[in-house]
């Protein structure tokens, strides 16, 4: 293929339109820009929070002042002015009891997003917790849960409803001062779910929170917590959207798993926030962190993610494995296109004896975009008997675009096993031409490769999540080859 | 059905392909032989649409002049390669693959998508004919497979696509006896008198299973000698070298 004709398929397959750029016209309550201690104090107010809220908050703002942004990313950040951003924005009406009480523009705006919220949902097994922008506007199928024991509701109502669970689990595996963008998060969060699944309970649907910016300069500073007793399961999805906009949004959220022995929880993350236009202008700043601690003995925690969306990608889901046997992993596909830059991956940290670890991480980089893999293999000294295999791929389509990768591989015993493999390579002249000979047009030639080359992790997303995500691949790359 | 008419080729202005001129029928089987680097693939390549390359001169296929054809569109109307180093494409099964092609090519007929059902009784009908295993068609395109593997796929691919041109370059190279008796079988098997295919062959073997109605000598960028299957036989007698002197 031609140099010029494989950019024009490129361009083809890149271009695709992102779907989800519409705004919801809904009055809102939102507080003027800028950020101190009023502030903190008045998030917590309008939350009705408990004192031990509060304290949480402003012990973590006094923390973030102290700090500064990291920069050691490979990521070109313009300076981010957090004074010029408005930390809570809440639809109006936001009392919530039934159906009937939310706004109707609201369900309207998750519906046409695909996200229904009437108890129907039910039947495609998923509970849904919809948040929009600072606030959970809906959390679906609660009483059926409610009769396992099982706790899923905003967290802003857990801190009421189950202050103990909260205040015990709240921080435990990411501390407030983890860094700049989780001490941020922990003074001003407004929203997210709190699950809990008690001992021996396999939840029997999928937990879902769906994350939606909606209002302008502000930010989304979301935090969830999902605590798994002792032989609890439960598979958790997270979905994201965002208005197509000129200026860059802020959205820092952070999530934190909890598993007690022989517990297992599987996260698993479509992340489509707006990427910015193809120019690379407005985009949400994603800088999340994501941890869970394997706490008990034989306990599992599975990471999987398949990032399309952000002009800024700075996550790293991790897990630290404490428990004896216990076991992460973490799958990921990262998307990135035109002005895209994403600098993603994961960590394991052992600390127990016979732990394992997983990472399988598929980069396709497209456009100039430029995507980076970072991970931490850290096995201390008394994780005897451990192991860890990594493999790392990038995939490149057309040659402006960057794929970098950052292993960094730390052993303190002699017992155990650490794997890294790492492969670059592009979709080559002759897949293409092959594809196009059974009579497949460039752009199904390169969806087809490009899932084919990410199959190994979307297998591991839930059935309804991976045909999306497979779409959402084919769209995100629409117009890219090389 | 396919007329080709002083067609040059040239790839960086070094030409390949002197003035080519074939014609091949419904029915028919044509054989292109000739030594190596004498533009056999090339010529195997123009057909299918490869870009990449200076062609000129008339490629007629069904009565359309086809160089302006997309690669794609150029295999929906009916012209399959087979090709003589099929590529790798991890991650996708044959099944997947097939399936996506047979209805890229029924969306083109304006016709809609096979239901998983008749797929599958259409895998079931054409694996007989190329003695295809059942594993093989689980795991990824050409990932890991023997040549022989590698080959009866695309005979595989042939017989489920239905071609009316299938140009195939150099279908036994790096075949052992047994697989080039399976492959040749098969292309045996999907012949029809609507149909017509051309056989790119370096050496004679092939020919003792898929007879063919014409044999073409190419060499130095142009058909020199053609003839019917007795010429492949000559060739095989005297190897090349008389073609080299004679057309030298």
């Amino acid at each position: 293929m031609k140099e010029d004709e494989s950019q024009d398929a490129l361009n083809e397959v890149t271009g695709g339109e992102y779907k989800y750029g519409f705004e919801t016209r809904i009055e809102m309550d939102t507080i003027p820009k800028g950020l101190n201690e009023d502030v903190v104090r008045l998030i917590s107010k309008k939350k009705n929070e408990p004192e031990f809220m509060l304290e949480f908050r402003l012990a973590a703002f006094r923390k973030w002042k102290e700090m500064v942004m990291p920069d050691w990313a490979h990521l070109n950040i313009p300076p981010i002015d957090f004074q010029d951003i408005s930390y809570y924005a809440a639809p109006k009406k936001s009392e919530k009891k039934s159906m009937d009480e939310v706004d109707p523009e609201l369900v309207d705006t998750f519906n046409k997003l695909g996200i229904p919220l009437e108890e129907q949902m039910a039947l495609a097994g998923v509970a849904v917790d919809a948040v929009f922008d600072s606030v959970s506007v809906k959390t679906t199928m609660q009483d059926k849960l409610k009769d396992l024991g099982i706790i899923f509701m905003p967290i802003s109502e857990a801190v009421h409803q189950h202050p103990d669970l909260v205040k015990e689990y709240l921080g435990m595996s990411v501390p407030v001062s983890d860094n700049y963008f989780t001490a941020l998060n922990s003074a001003v969060f407004s929203d997210g779910s709190f699950v809990y699944i008690p001992k021996g309970v396999r939840c029997p649907v999928e937990l879902s929170t769906y994350f939606r910016i909606n209002a302008r300069e502000t930010g989304q500073f979301e935090r969830t917590l999902i605590v798994a007793d002792e032989g609890a399961y439960v598979s958790y999805l997270e979905g994201c959207t965002a208005p197509m906009r000129d200026e860059n949004q802020l959205h820092a959220a952070v999530v934190e798993i909890i598993t007690m022995d022989n517990a297992e929880v599987k996260y698993s993350t479509v992340q489509n926030w707006y990427p910015g236009n193809k120019e690379g202008k407005g985009g949400i700043y994603n800088f999340v962190t994501k941890r869970g601690l394997c706490k008990g003995a034989n306990s599992k925690i599975s990471w999987t993610q398949v990032e399309t969306g952000s002009a800024i990608t700075w996550k790293y889901p991790s897990c630290i494995l404490l428990g004896d046997n216990s076991i992460g992993e973490f799958y990921s596909v990262a998307v990135t296109n035109n002005f895209q830059q994403a600098d993603t991956g994961s960590k394991m940290i052992h600390l127990g004896k016979n732990t394992k670890s997983t990472i399988i991480s598929k980069g396709i980089s497209a456009g100039r975009s430029q995507n980076s893999y970072r991970g931490l293999v850290k096995v201390m000294k008394k994780a005897i008997n451990s192991r860890n295999f990594t493999q790392c791929d990038s995939l490149l389509l057309g040659d402006k675009c960057g794929a970098h990768t950052w292993p960094y591989i730390n052993v303190h015993n002699k017992s155990s096993i650490v794997e890294h493999e790492a492969t670059t390579s592009k979709i080559s002249d002759d897949q293409l031409f092959y594809c196009q000979q059974r009579g497949l047009d460039s752009e199904s030639a390169i969806s087809l490769i490009v899932n084919g080359y990410a199959k190994e992790v979307l297998n591991k997303l839930p059935m309804e999540f991976a045909v999306e995500a497979q779409k959402l691949l084919a769209i995100s790359l629409e117009g890219s080859v090389g | 059905m396919l007329h080709i008419k002083d067609l040059h080729v040239s790839i960086n202005g070094r030409e390949i392909l002197k003035g080519v001129n074939l014609d091949v029928k419904p029915g028919e089987v044509h054989a292109i032989m000739g030594p190596n680097g004498t533009g056999k693939s090339t010529l195997a390549n123009v057909i299918a649409g490869r870009e990449g390359y200076e062609v000129s001169g008339e490629i007629i296929f069904e009565g359309q002049n086809i160089f302006d054809m997309a690669v794609e569109d150029r295999a929906r109307a009916g012209i399959f390669l087979g090709f003589q180093y099929p590529v790798e494409i991890p991650g996708v099964s044959i099944m997947n693959f097939l399936k996506t092609a047979v209805n890229e090519k029924r969306k083109y007929y304006g016709q809609e998508a096979m239901s998983a059902g008749d797929f599958l009784k259409l895998v079931e009908e054409k694996k007989k004919v190329v003695e295809i295993p059942s594993d093989l068609m689980k795991r990824s395109v050409n990932e890991g497979f023997s040549g022989g593997e590698k080959k009866r796929n695309e005979i595989f691919q042939m017989a489920m696509l239905e071609p009316k041109l299938a140009i195939l370059d150099e279908t036994d190279s790096g075949l052992d006896i047994d697989a080039l008796r399976i492959v040749a079988t098969g292309v045996t098997r999907l012949k029809k008198p609507e149909n017509a295919t051309v056989v790119i062959t370096h050496y004679q073997r092939l020919l003792d299973f898929i007879v063919p109605d014409f044999v073409h000598i190419l060499y130095g960028g142009r058909i020199v000698k053609s003839g019917d299957k007795t010429l492949a036989m000559e060739l095989e007698k005297q190897g090349y070298d008389w073609i080299k002197k004679e057309f030298a």
